[in-house]
This record gives C-alpha cells, sequence and structure tokens, in this order.
C-alpha cells in the first residue's frame, strides 16, 4: 500500500511526559496507519496510552508532553514539525475528534447550535449562513437528534444526547478522520447501543476513516474493520478484527480475549492474569509484558521484540508469538 | 456459621424509598422520586443474587437500604436471626451493632472508600475494633491471614503501607478484606468491579467467589454489567425504576428473557466476538426519573408491546412462568 492511499500513517512515534519522577513514555515507537474510509479500533487498559496516541494525532497534548521522534502522516503530511497556527486550521477540517465526556467538551453558556457555528466559522468560512444553518440541520438529524432541539443548552440535554452532539461537531467540517475517545463508556447499555449504531452507519455512509479507542472489547468487535492492541506505551498487535478475536499470538492479546466474559454463548472459564500493568516511569527492561507473561524465556528479559509483520498484515512484538517457544 | 440449607437469610417486602423533591423553605415537599417502590426479594442462605439496572433505576438504593445506611419510607426488610426473622429498622443498640457485624458493604471505588491517612493494616482491623474482638496480637495475625487470603502476599510487605500506595486492583482487595474480617453472613457488593481494568478484574471476580466458598457469605451484587453478573450470580434481579420486572436463575434468564425490558437490555449487550450478530430491540426513549409516577407499569411509555390494558391497570403484579423465574408483565 503506498502512503497516498492511506488517510494517516503513523510511523515510530514516541511521545513522553516530563514528570518531576522523570520521563514516562506513554506512547513508545508506535507505527500503524489508516485507510481510506476504514475503521479501526485501540484497546488496552487504563494508563497503555491509547488517549495519548489520540491527543498526539491532533497535537493537543499538555505543555508537559513531547513528540520525540515519528512522522504522523495526513494525507501525506507530515504534522509533527507543523507550528500550531497551522496544526489549528488542520483540526476539525482534516482530523476531529470526540471525546469521552461529552459534557466537558461542551460549553455550558453556548446552545448547541453556536457552538457548532463556532466550529464551521473558523474551519469552513466559504460556506453562507444558509449552508451552514442546513448543514447543522441535517448533521441533527443525521445523529439522530430532532434539529428543533439545536437552540437548547448542553444542560437541557440527556448524556446520550449530549454524546450524540458532540457527534455531529465532530462532524461539522468533514473532516477525513475521526478519533473516537471511548464516546460511549459513560452511558448505559441501550443508549450505548444505539449510538455505536449511528456511529457506524455514519461512518460507512460518509466513507469517512475512523479510530475507535476503547477498554472495553466487545465495543470494540462491533465497530472496527481492524483492532490494535496496546500495553504500557506500546502497541504489541494488530491485525483485522477477526484474528485478534479468533487467532491472537501475542499473549496479552490471548489473554484479554479469554478474561472477558460474555453473556452468549457457553460459560467459559475467564482466564485470570497475575500482577498488574506496570509502570511506565520505570517499565520492566526487554519486553513490557515480560512479567506477567506464561511464555517467558531469558531473551524477553533482556531484549524488547520488535514489532514486525507475521502472516499478511497480523503484526505483532513478540519473541514467542502464539506461545511457540 | 451459616450453611446452604434453603433458609431465608433476607426477606425484603414491599420495600419503598421516597426522596423528596421541589421542597419549599417551609412547605412540605409536593413531589417524591419514587427511588425504590413496592420492591420484594428472599435472598436465601449461601446465595449471590445479582441486581442489574441502568443507572438510576434505584440499585445503588436498594443496596444502602438493605444495609441500613437509609432507612425505607415504608415497607421492611427482615433478616433471620437466632430469634427468628428480625425487622432490621427496629435494632437498637447492641442488636444493631450484632447486625453490623452480619452485614458488609464493599464500595464501587476503591479510590474514595478508604481513608487515605490510615495503612491498610488500620483499614482492615477497623471493624475489629469497633466490635471489639480480639486482643491488639490477635488482630495482627488475623489481618495478616486475611491479606494472604485474598492475594495480597506477603502480607507484612502491605501491612503498613498507605492506599496511596497500592494499585486499584490491590485496593480493592483491602476492600473486600475489610469486609470480610469480621466474618459477615451477608455482603452488600456495590458495582465491586466496575471501576477496575479488564486483566484485574476476573482476579478479583474469582477472588470474591472463592471467599464466599471458604467464609460462607452471602452476597447481593449490584452491577449494570450483565456478563459481570453472569459469572458471579446464581439469580439476577432486573431493576427498572425502582422495581424488579423480572428474576430467574442466571442462565434461564439470560437465554429466556421474558420482560420485554430484559429482552432489550440483554440485546443490546455487545459481544466480543466479531463474528457474533446481534438482533438490538428497539424501544424508545430514555429511562427518566421516576417522579410521582402514574400507577401503570412503569415501562409503559418505552414498551414496544404496551396497549390499552397496561395503560388503564396498574403496575402488573409479579407471576412466576417457570419454576423460580418470575416476571412482572401483562404480556409475558
Amino acid at each position: 500500500m503506498t502512503v497516498s492511499e492511506n488517510v494517516l500513517d503513523v510511523k515510530n512515534l514516541v511521545m513522553h511526559y516530563r514528570t518531576r519522577k522523570g520521563p514516562v513514555y506513554a506512547v513508545d515507537n508506535v507505527t500503524f496507519h489508516v485507510g481510506k474510509g476504514e475503521a479501526i479500533g485501540l484497546v488496552g487498559e487504563s494508563g497503555c496510552g491509547k488517549t495519548s496516541i489520540a491527543l498526539s494525532l491532533l497535537k493537543l497534548l499538555p505543555t508537559n508532553a513531547d513528540i520525540l521522534n515519528g512522522e504522523i502522516r495526513i494525507m501525506g503530511d507530515d504534522i509533527v514539525p507543523l507550528p500550531e497556527k497551522k496544526m489549528n486550521k488542520r483540526r476539525w477540517r482534516d482530523i476531529s475528534m470526540v471525546f469521552q465526556s461529552a459534557m466537558n467538551s461542551l460549553n455550558p453558556v453556548f446552545t448547541v447550535e453556536d457552538q457548532i457555528l463556532e466550529a464551521m466559522l473558523e474551519h469552513v468560512p466559504h460556506l453562507s449562513e444558509e449552508e451552514m444553518n442546513e448543514k447543522i440541520d441535517s448533521l441533527f438529524d443525521l445523529v439522530g437528534l430532532d434539529p428543533s432541539l439545536k437552540t437548547q443548552y448542553p444542560h437541557q440535554y440527556s448524556g446520550g444526547m449530549r454524546q450524540r452532539a458532540v457527534i455531529a461537531m465532530a462532524l461539522s467540517c468533514d473532516p477525513d478522520l475521526i478519533i473516537a475517545d471511548e464516546p460511549t463508556t459513560a452511558l448505559d447499555v441501550i443508549v450505548q447501543d444505539s449510538i455505536l449504531k449511528q456511529i457506524r452507519d455514519i461512518q460507512k455512509e460518509l466513507n469517512m476513516a475512523m479510530i475507535y479507542i476503547s477498554h472495553d472489547i466487545a465495543v470494540i468487535a462491533e465497530v472496527s474493520e481492524r483492532v490494535g492492541v496496546m500495553y504500557a506505551g506500546k502497541l504489541v498487535e494488530m491485525s483485522s478484527t477477526e484474528n485478534i478475536f479468533h487467532n491472537p499470538i501475542h499473549p496479552y492479546t490471548m489473554a484479554l480475549m479469554s478474561c472477558f466474559p460474555s453473556i452468549v454463548g457457553e460459560k467459559t472459564e475467564l482466564v485470570t492474569l497475575p500482577g498488574e500493568p506496570p509502570d511506565l516511569l520505570a517499565p520492566p527492561p526487554g519486553c513490557r509484558f515480560h512479567p506477567r507473561c506464561p511464555y517467558v524465556t531469558e531473551i524477553c528479559k533482556e531484549q524488547d521484540p520488535d514489532y514486525k509483520e507475521h502472516t499478511q498484515g497480523h503484526y505483532a512484538a513478540c519473541w514467542h508469538p502464539g506461545g511457540e517457544k | 456459621m451459616a450453611q446452604k440449607n434453603g433458609k431465608t437469610l433476607v426477606n425484603i417486602n414491599k420495600l419503598s424509598k421516597l426522596f423528596p423533591v421541589g421542597q419549599g423553605i417551609f412547605g412540605k415537599a409536593d413531589s417524591f422520586v419514587h427511588a425504590v417502590s413496592d420492591f420484594n426479594l428472599q435472598i436465601k442462605v449461601g446465595e449471590s443474587v445479582g441486581l442489574v439496572g441502568e443507572s438510576g433505576c434505584g440499585k445503588t438504593t436498594t443496596g444502602k437500604l438493605i444495609t441500613r445506611l437509609l432507612d425505607p419510607t415504608t415497607g421492611n426488610i427482615l433478616m433471620d436471626t437466632e430469634e427468628g426473622p428480625v425487622d432490621i429498622a427496629l435494632l437498637k443498640g447492641k442488636e444493631m451493632k450484632t447486625f453490623r457485624r452480619r452485614v458488609q458493604m464493599i464500595f464501587q471505588d476503591p479510590y474514595e472508600s478508604m481513608n487515605p491517612r490510615m495503612t491498610i493494616f488500620d483499614t482492615v482491623a477497623e471493624p475489629l475494633n469497633v466490635q471489639g474482638i480480639g486482643s491488639m496480637s490477635d488482630r495482627e495475625t488475623m489481618v495478616a491471614d486475611l491479606l494472604e487470603t485474598v492475594d495480597l502476599v506477603p502480607a507484612s510487605s502491605f501491612l503498613f503501607r498507605y492506599p496511596h500506595e497500592l494499585s486499584g486492583g490491590q485496593r480493592q482487595r483491602v476492600a473486600i478484606a475489610r469486609a470480610l474480617i469480621i466474618k459477615p453472613d451477608f455482603v452488600v457488593a456495590d458495582e465491586p468491579t466496575s471501576m477496575l481494568d479488564v486483566s484485574v478484574r476476573t482476579g478479583v471476580m474469582n477472588l470474591m467467589q472463592d471467599l464466599a466458598d471458604q467464609f460462607d457469605v452471602t452476597y447481593l451484587y449490584i452491577t449494570h454489567d450483565l456478563a459481570v453478573a453472569r459469572y458471579m450470580c446464581d439469580r439476577i434481579g432486573v431493576m427498572y425504576l425502582g422495581k424488579i420486572v423480572e428474576i430467574g436463575e442466571t442462565e434461564d434468564l439470560l437465554h429466556n428473557p421474558k420482560h420485554p425490558y430484559t429482552q432489550a437490555l440483554l440485546s443490546a449487550v455487545p459481544v466480543p466476538d466479531p463474528t457474533y450478530t446481534r438482533n438490538p430491540i428497539k424501544i424508545s426513549g430514555g429511562i427518566t426519573k421516576p417522579v410521582d409516577p402514574p400507577p401503570q407499569c412503569r415501562f409503559y411509555n418505552r414498551c414496544p408491546l404496551a396497549d390499552e390494558y397496561c395503560k388503564t391497570h396498574d403496575h402488573p403484579p409479579r407471576k412466576e412462568i417457570t419454576p423460580n423465574h418470575y416476571v412482572a408483565c401483562y404480556h409475558a
């Protein structure tokens, strides 16, 4: 696949947070790509660097965070060296984000309509006022909200409606790529289900690329075509959703798949993974998963395995893929 | 010590809890949120019962009523004692202290439910101090033994640490140890694993089950996650706006849901298998606050089966449709 076919190409991205106790390597040498119209999922536990990747892609990092190395190419252009002013032009238009807590990403003193208009005036100013209003109405329809609600304030919305409004806002400037960071985590299952369905339909209809971030592998299974699994700042495995769920080769993914309870199918024994995820201030040497890995050998303790392609399109970073010795 | 002999440990009858809203400065409240209304449940010795439902359905309020952190508006909770069933609302003094020893609670957030200035030893030993059990050296051995049981090994390295030095999973293990140190008969666990990461959660779930067998504990397990409830509970009750709409044995309920709300809820749970296709049942609207609800079925406004009969009659009574499987619906 050539570079220009991908909406997003991330190569060897390294990002750390400077803290008083030393650098925290939240994103360590991560490489992946997102094709046009493709929906990928990133899963991992809290603190594994999922959200840090999202913030790096938008360059919305806090002041104590630095991108140390790597490229982030959006439609072929590397955005890492871009100054803030130019980056700001690209946010929303090329790449936009749906955050986890919808209430915090909406301003309580403006109506929802005004907030979407604000983003549009900044990024797509060539549209006339009428076109913008039409666009907002059609966006509300698209995300399943009544357009007459647009003049209301965020506090008048329920949790699910707010999340829908935030999705409408993220879509307002027709971005090529949307990053959704745990968009349904705070919602009840029935609402979550209808929003997931809506996101899936919109993504297919607009043929938009999407990165879906969640800790819930069941949600990821439903929305993504390819899945990347993160552990302690590293991408440890990435492949088609089918492969990740039915044919995982990294021991962490294998454990993750067998410790997740489901309400359908046979009630199987849930596997317990010993220990806890490592502290990123002092990650273990070698493979970061080795203290918890059932297949650990000497080499795992000393050398970090390369992230490489094992079968067609199936990448993993492990010395003993699939548990082989 | 309790044994599985089919004896009822907790018997909840027509329990209701109303919270006033719209109260003036001097005036009486004119409307009420019916957080729990006409709630009936029997929990047998040694059983673990799950309460599931969406946020705002009254699960946590029910848990607080059973542990008497709240007093009911009407109805009663009978707890089995040596002198037969006793209404917990009437307990005083010494009897109340015994009740507190027999009933414990595990909270959702292990970051909030512990005093940051107390060491792990002090935290776990506090119930022993309150109940006046054992001498200081006895307490030390009891705490150390229990910490080993909940897999905080070696216990000596945890005893004098503070909560902030532990991870979420370890803290929840401490919370479990604190609840079990005085050998309660009944534990109310309010979302004990929902703040934990998946790879840690399974360990805590298995631990709670092992301890239930080891200490003969009866659990009421409150959760919004049906998949977790499947692994933790013998029976599951589905709550909707303060009422149990359906209750049955776990696998029976998951495979043959009869209430339209249970059916919709189950069909909305995402499945961790990309080859599995769900058929979600669409129900309209969202959960609302039950402020002065009309007498008809609580689910009437969202129900796909609702008809004139549901509209003109009171909330349907619970009926047994197959052995041990109860549903409150006119159309089930």
